[in-house]
């Protein structure tokens, strides 16, 4: 995929078999950001879980949430753990709260020049990164730009 | 009831294989755990066969009914696996065989940790198969999968809230370097650093340099805990355990880095209690063992446990107060995971106790208290106080 932020080769996400994150991953493929609420006392949380931590429900669902968020923190990374990163030089992950949803966290890349200065608080917007074509099913990332 | 451990159990043996750079040992691992158990019961004056009870972290692959079949026990009594990765569990391994023993459970326990990564694989790299579900999947698609990137996250938000500069940082790598050219063992004797090579290393994750991350070492550790009654009658004076805790703060385990709390070593909640378990203040600390996986681990460790205001890092961590003999707070004295070898941190305990011992490679003058804290930024972490005969 040659607008992928990070060199082809890593693990590719899949939905867990237990079901519990099948619904964000689907809806990254329609350019959509699902995210686990209660439906008895409304709270979000991330990762998904069988129970809500706030009312201890296990009534759950999956409700969609604006693309943007706010830079909570990240890291430039420089040494490559992965042979597929051998030759990618440094890259930021960012880790992004998302106020409209409780302030739930997620990770991504922080799309741009991989040296740039990372204001943590700034906000970013959502970018839909599509792998189509990956085997042996398409998925889609997230990522972040500064807004 | 009086529910704690203070003063009764101690450590009465230690011992340790030599340590070798990651894969470099002859020995598989199941060896190295034999052989670091009987010379910590060599160190005790005692036979391994009179070993009743095994407690280990981490997952270690050494099963203690097959060390007790292979030393020839007369009977097993307690064998406990610690829940949790990495060195969160040094301390709490600790605390299980304490607490077995307080109890009556068991009358004299090896606590011990094996790691031959060349027989089974290193912890710096990232999974290498096609396809990735659970947390796992929301993090290593975005080249997150290490442990140094799985902490730098915290630690860069900790020093961006309080404005720590990369120097205090440096202090913690060099001053377990400069411990390690008196200690022998160390894998990193002989090998010095200072600040220009510190500065000049390359970055490995901001803000680690190769020089604030630990090693990766094949080799084994062990230590014999017997009840305070019987500590006495051992070669070695006993170093009693005054106190240990393990656990974390609240949903620190939420997945994906949700953890409510974040940029934290996880101690908020623990330092308190060991503290009061011990009877001890932060000033009556003499020496320090702070588990190193990252260096920033170490900054908030010392701060949450009130010896440093999260604000003054920058003055506190200076080279000269983390080095033994005269710094105000000698910390990782045997070198530990950054300089002396990466044992999952049992060696800081066996540092611990050989400082009450009077038997360091850079001994703190009249060490009555010594702390370890372990594996800080994972869940569950532990930490553990030995003293002195003085201190009970």
């Amino acid at each position: 995929m040659s607008n992928a932020y990070l060199n082809p080769g890593l693990p590719q996400p899949v939905p867990s078999p237990d079901g519990l994150d099948k619904p964000f991953w689907e809806g990254l493929r329609n350019e959509q950001i699902f995210l686990q609420r209660c439906s008895s006392c409304h709270g979000w949380q991330w990762g998904p879980e069988f129970v809500c931590h706030h009312c201890l429900s296990m009534k759950l669902t999956f409700e969609q949430v604006a693309g943007e968020g706010i830079i909570y923190s990240y890291e430039r990374v420089w040494h490559p753990v992965h042979p597929a990163l051998k030759e990618q030089g440094p890259y930021i992950v960012v880790l992004v709260s998302l106020p409209q949803a409780g302030d739930v966290r997620l990770v991504g890349n922080l799309l741009g020049d991989p040296e740039q200065k990372v204001p943590i608080g700034a906000g970013v917007r959502a970018v839909f990164e599509h792998h189509p074509d990956a085997k042996p099913a398409a998925f889609t990332l997230l990522q972040w730009q500064l807004t | 009831m009086n529910r704690t451990l203070r003063g009764k159990v101690a450590v009465v043996g230690v011992g340790e294989t030599d340590y070798y750079k990651r894969g470099e040992s002859e020995d598989p691992e199941f060896k190295l755990a034999l052989k670091a158990i009987m010379r910590a019961c060599a160190s005790a004056g005692i036979s391994p066969k009179e070993v009743d009870g095994f407690a280990s972290y981490s997952n270690d692959r050494s099963d203690p009914s097959r060390l007790a079949a292979a030393l020839g026990c007369k009977e097993l009594r307690f064998s406990n696996m610690q829940w949790g990765g990495g060195g969160g569990g040094g301390s709490g391994a600790i605390a299980n065989a304490a607490a077995a023993v307080a109890t009556g459970l068991a009358d004299c326990v090896v606590v011990f940790r094996a790691l031959a990564q060349g027989q089974f694989g290193r912890f710096g790299q990232g999974p290498q198969r096609n396809t990735i579900a659970g947390d796992m999947a929301h993090t290593v698609p975005y080249g997150l999968m290490s442990p140094a990137q799985m902490f730098a996250m915290k630690v860069v938000r900790f020093m961006s809230d309080h404005k720590v500069d990369q120097s205090a940082l440096r202090a913690i790598s060099l001053a377990s370097y400069h411990h390690a050219q008196n200690n022998p063992r160390a894998v990193m004797h002989g090998r010095p650093l200072d600040e220009a090579k510190y500065d000049a290393s390359r970055w490995i994750v901001e803000p680690f340099h190769l020089f604030d991350c630990c090693l990766e070492n094949d080799g084994a550790a062990a230590m014999v805990l017997v009840s305070a009654e019987r500590a006495k009658d051992f070669a070695n004076p006993p170093a009693y355990v005054l106190g240990a805790t393990i656990g974390s703060h609240f949903r620190a385990g939420a997945s994906v880095h949700n953890a409510p709390d974040y940029a934290t070593s996880a101690f908020k909640t623990l330092a308190p209690r060991l503290y009061e378990m011990a009877g001890v203040k932060p000033a009556d600390v003499d020496v320090l063992q702070s588990y190193e996986n990252f260096t920033g681990g170490v900054l908030m460790s010392i701060v949450e446990h009130g010896f440093c205001a999260p604000d003054e890092c920058n003055e506190f961590f200076t080279p000269e107060r983390l080095m033994a003999p005269g710094g105000g707070l000698p910390t990782n004295t045997s070198g530990g995971n950054l300089a002396e070898c990466y044992m999952h941190g049992l060696g800081l305990n066996i540092e611990a106790v050989r400082q009450i011992w009077g038997q360091s490679t850079n001994q703190v003058d009249g060490a009555d208290v010594a702390m370890v804290i372990s594996g800080p930024m994972v869940t569950p972490v532990s930490n553990s106080i030995f003293g002195s005969e003085a201190t009970l």
